[in-house]
């Protein structure tokens, strides 16, 4: 594997620095500990922070911006980052009206977070997201995994924010955007971890991993390669079983690439997906295509399906200005 | 407990952990995603790294500072559950007069109930906890039935390897290999495996064994 890199352990510093000093104004950076807010900040709203581990960029700093997040928390790569991180982070953005943490459910994320939460002073809540249906949740598991759908979260919630929604509203329309999101992926290849420096898994040239993670966890199971329009129907099928959308639905559907999966590619997947999605009745009024919450150098990629209603869809809608999504302003 | 005792230990850990990194990164690319070993041998050197800040310290205050210099360095799960265990650790040996084997072993079983409670775990689940319980019991045991410093330090390294080899078998349903279902099984959890190598090192330190 090669990999652009000086020192393995600087990476990740010097990968946030470049990235706050092209998108400065937009972003500040504080590097002890490492947290990216925006330039200017907001005041008079619920300060929403997220964060997690590094990797799966443009997730969560290239998200910090005018109606999306007020903070995010880079950990190292596929790690959560730590409390102090989410502690100061809070503390640099909070202006009064509490902190809303929107966290993806994994172990570690949510532990990380749970401790910060216990340390802070200021009013706080957090959303957890859980939009992957490659695992099944069950009362004995971690339940399910928090994936591209965050993106639509943080855009929904990150607009309701702007407004000057309390916590308690804006926690609520986030666990309502993530029940009525569903994800699933499938990766062509492994990733590698720059600091392990060999592939997560091993995946034959003609296999694909039904169902991976965002972290190249393994999914489902381990097939055959087959047409394009026949895996996407697999995860088109298993993300309409877990939503039972009602037919004529109107729903946003994203089609997210893993890092090393060429845009045409995309493309196609999202021309297929839309396809499949009117055949079942359901009409997709919005979109998003392209690399949003990657992993590291995975080919691959995730279909998501939002279902949308009038606030769902008019905060969606609304003027957003960070570094990876911006419209409207 | 001398503070120079957990800091020699310290650097045991710190060799053994770097010792096996090959397996305990195979393991965890087997049911993780990987980076267990990375994560868990920047939070011991880190440790290691503490020793002039810690040597003049109280061993309970030491160990309160390792717990919270763990939580902001290792990150992931593992960061806030070794965090739980040193802090309630340092929090038992505080509130403790005198620190002989009975209190050492209450001291660690507090520390397992904390990274029971933070980890919402139990026996059972494959991960570190199916290492930590039984050398917790077998700890407290041995210390209730007075064994000799050889002895008890010899059960709780066999303890340590039974709990790790006993994750082999079970299914997760904790932490990233929960996703794994039927597949996880035939492997040793890579967070079982770490804890029983640090367990191992300790003991035989304490034993005067290289």
């Amino acid at each position: 594997m090669k990999i652009f890199v000086n020192e393995v352990d600087n990476l990740l510093t010097e990968s946030l620095s470049g990235f706050a000093a092209a998108h400065r104004d937009l972003v500040s950076l504080n590097l002890d500990p490492h947290f990216v807010t925006r330039a200017n900040k907001a005041k008079n709203k619920v300060a929403l922070i997220s964060g997690g581990g590094s990797g799966h960029e443009p997730l969560h700093t290239g998200f910090v911006g005018h109606g999306m997040l007020d903070a995010a928390c880079p950990g190292h790569v596929f790690t959560s980052p730590t409390p102090d991180q989410m502690m100061a982070a809070a503390e640099a953005v909070e202006c009064g009206r509490g902190v809303l943490f929107i966290v993806k459910n994994y172990a570690g994320d949510v532990m990380n977070f749970e401790m910060a939460g216990e340390m802070i002073v200021c009013d706080h809540a957090t959303v957890l997201t859980s939009d992957d249906v490659a695992v099944e949740n069950s009362t004995y598991t971690t339940g399910r995994r928090g994936v591209a759908g965050t993106v639509i979260v943080e855009k929904v919630v990150g607009s309701l924010a702007e407004t000057g929604a309390d916590l308690a509203h804006c926690k609520a329309l986030g666990e309502r955007v993530n029940q009525r999101t569903a994800s699933m992926g499938v990766a062509l290849t492994s990733c590698t971890v720059p600091a392990a420096g060999r592939p997560t898994f091993d995946i034959g040239e003609n296999e694909l991993e039904m169902g991976v993670g965002i972290h190249g966890e393994p999914g489902r199971r381990r097939e055959p390669m087959r047409p394009a329009d026949e895996i996407v129907k697999d995860l088109v099928t298993a993300i309409l079983h877990d939503l039972q959308p009602v037919e004529g639905s109107e729903v946003l559907l994203m089609i997210n690439g893993f890092g090393a999966t060429p845009l045409m590619q995309l493309y196609m997947l999202y021309h297929s997906a839309s396809k499949q999605l009117a055949a079942h009745g359901f009409k997709v009024e919005r979109s998003l295509v392209g690399n949003y919450t990657t992993a590291l150098d995975m080919a691959g990629a995730s279909v998501t399906v939002c279902v949308l209603d009038e606030e769902i869809k008019r905060h969606w809608d609304s003027p957003v200005h960070t570094a990876a999504l911006r419209w409207g302003m | 407990m001398k503070t120079e005792t957990i800091l020699q230990a310290v650097d045991a850990v710190c060799d053994a952990i770097t010792e096996h990194e090959a397996e305990i990164e195979s393991l965890d690319r087997a049911l993780g995603d990987g980076d267990h070993y990375i994560n868990v041998r920047r939070g011991v050197t880190t440790i290691a790294g503490m020793r002039e800040e810690l040597a003049p310290l109280a061993a309970d205050v030491a160990l309160q500072r390792i717990g919270m210099k763990l939580l902001s360095t290792i990150g992931g799960a593992s960061g806030p559950l070794f965090a739980s265990f040193f802090l309630a650790m340092a929090k038992r040996l505080k509130e403790t007069e005198t620190a002989d084997i009975a209190a050492l072993a209450a001291a660690f079983a507090d520390g397992v109930d904390a990274v029971k409670q933070r980890g919402k775990s139990d026996v059972g689940e494959k991960t570190m906890l199916d290492v930590l319980i039984p050398v917790a019991q077998t700890f407290r045991q041995q210390a209730e039935a007075g064994a000799a410093m050889p002895q008890l330090l010899e059960a709780i390294k066999t303890s340590a390897e039974q709990g790790m080899l006993s994750t082999r078998d079970m299914l997760a349903t904790k932490g990233r290999a929960a996703f794994l279902g039927e597949r996880a099984i035939g492997h040793v959890d890579a967070g079982a495996k770490s804890a029983q190598v640090m367990i191992a090192a300790v003991c035989d330190f304490l034993a005067g064994r290289p």
